[in-house]
């Protein structure tokens, strides 16, 4: 076993203990992190089985083939263009492109659109736009929208130079 | 999010129809991929509700609220880089601070660091893309919230 598994084991096995302890003898402060993780654990598990079910079907039905051209070495322009739209489609957040942008790479996009995506999904997820425009105003979306979209493609373009360059090998088959 | 289950179902209905043996490598490969990240998934899950616990809303509010303009946009981005909360919490609260006369780019410096920059999603970031990758990706998009901040401070005239 890997010592960084051991220390995953050990500190949820903590976290559970403390939670249980609190319970028992009514400590407030246990209580209201156990009642954050149960809010925030629910909140990602109506997302999560249906992310990876969609990733599963993904690894099965779609060809390597179209995804080297759609988001590959050879997409050009496009390949970008793609990926903001796939992330305006995301639901969730950053927990979600993580496993959907590795999944992707493990099929042949190329790491500057995968960065691409991770960025984008973050901040142009439809859904989430528009509810930020209603409490905020357009404005406010539009001037984020318009700055921080390009920010992310150049910056993506310079990571992604930046790792092949020193050939940074991302572990495949997680 | 309802739409996200339309299309699950959509997609499992119609894969089952082409293939019934497809649809099932397709679901063990979904479980395998989902249990192997599930350990990242709790260790973030644990950050994040010790870290809420220490930074409430209310926390929140009190910070943004500073009088000096550039230190507030500072400070916002740090508490939105290191905590996370989904946007139907963040957003409502950034609507009632900006009746209170909060700045625009003070709440886009916390929205946009809360968005891009995930201190807590570290393990599960980690986990996929290594180490080096998820420090420089979130430093990157540290600063690339400043960008914008400024950006906002000056097109809603509250920098000049």
């Amino acid at each position: 076993m890997k010592r960084g598994s051991v220390f995953k084991i050990a500190a949820i096995s903590c976290y559970v203990l403390f939670l249980l302890a609190s319970w028992t003898f009514g400590f407030t402060t246990g209580k209201e992190i156990g009642y954050n993780f149960a809010s925030f654990s629910l909140y990602m598990l109506k997302i999560l089985p249906c992310a990876f079910i969609l990733i599963g079907l993904f690894e099965v039905w779609v060809k390597k083939e179209t995804v080297e051209k759609h988001l590959g070495e050879e997409s050009g322009i496009r390949g970008y263009l793609w990926s903001v739209l796939l992330a305006g489609a995301t639901v969730g957040g950053l927990y979600v492109a993580f496993p959907v942008a590795y999944y992707l790479y493990g099929k042949g996009a190329k790491l500057s659109v995968i960065f691409t995506y991770i960025g984008a999904s973050a901040i142009c997820r439809v859904p989430m736009t528009i509810f930020e425009a209603s409490f905020m105003g357009i404005k406010f979306s539009t001037i984020r929208l318009l700055l921080s979209v390009p920010l992310v493609i150049v910056t993506s373009m310079l990571l992604a130079r930046y790792f092949t360059r020193r050939k940074y090998q991302i572990m495949p088959g997680k | 999010m309802h739409y996200l289950y339309i299309v699950t179902a959509l997609a499992l209905v119609i894969s089952v129809i082409a293939s019934r043996e497809k649809t099932l490598k397709a679901l063990k490969i979904s479980g395998k991929r989902f249990f192997s990240i599930l350990p990242d998934f709790l260790v973030m899950l644990i950050l994040i509700s010790i870290v809420l616990f220490l930074v409430p809303d209310k926390v929140v509010s009190t910070y943004l609220g500073t009088d000096n303009k550039f230190n507030g946009v500072l400070i916002a981005s740090l508490i939105g880089s290191i905590t996370l909360m989904p946007g139907f919490i963040a957003f409502p609260l950034c609507g009632i601070l900006l009746k209170k006369g909060v700045l625009y780019m003070v709440l886009s410096a916390f929205t946009t660091t809360l968005m891009m920059v995930g201190v807590l999603t570290y393990p599960v970031e980690s986990a996929y893309f290594g180490r080096k990758v998820t420090i420089m990706r979130n430093t990157i998009s540290f600063f690339i919230a400043l960008v914008v901040a400024v950006m906002t401070g000056i097109l809603f005239g509250e920098i000049f």
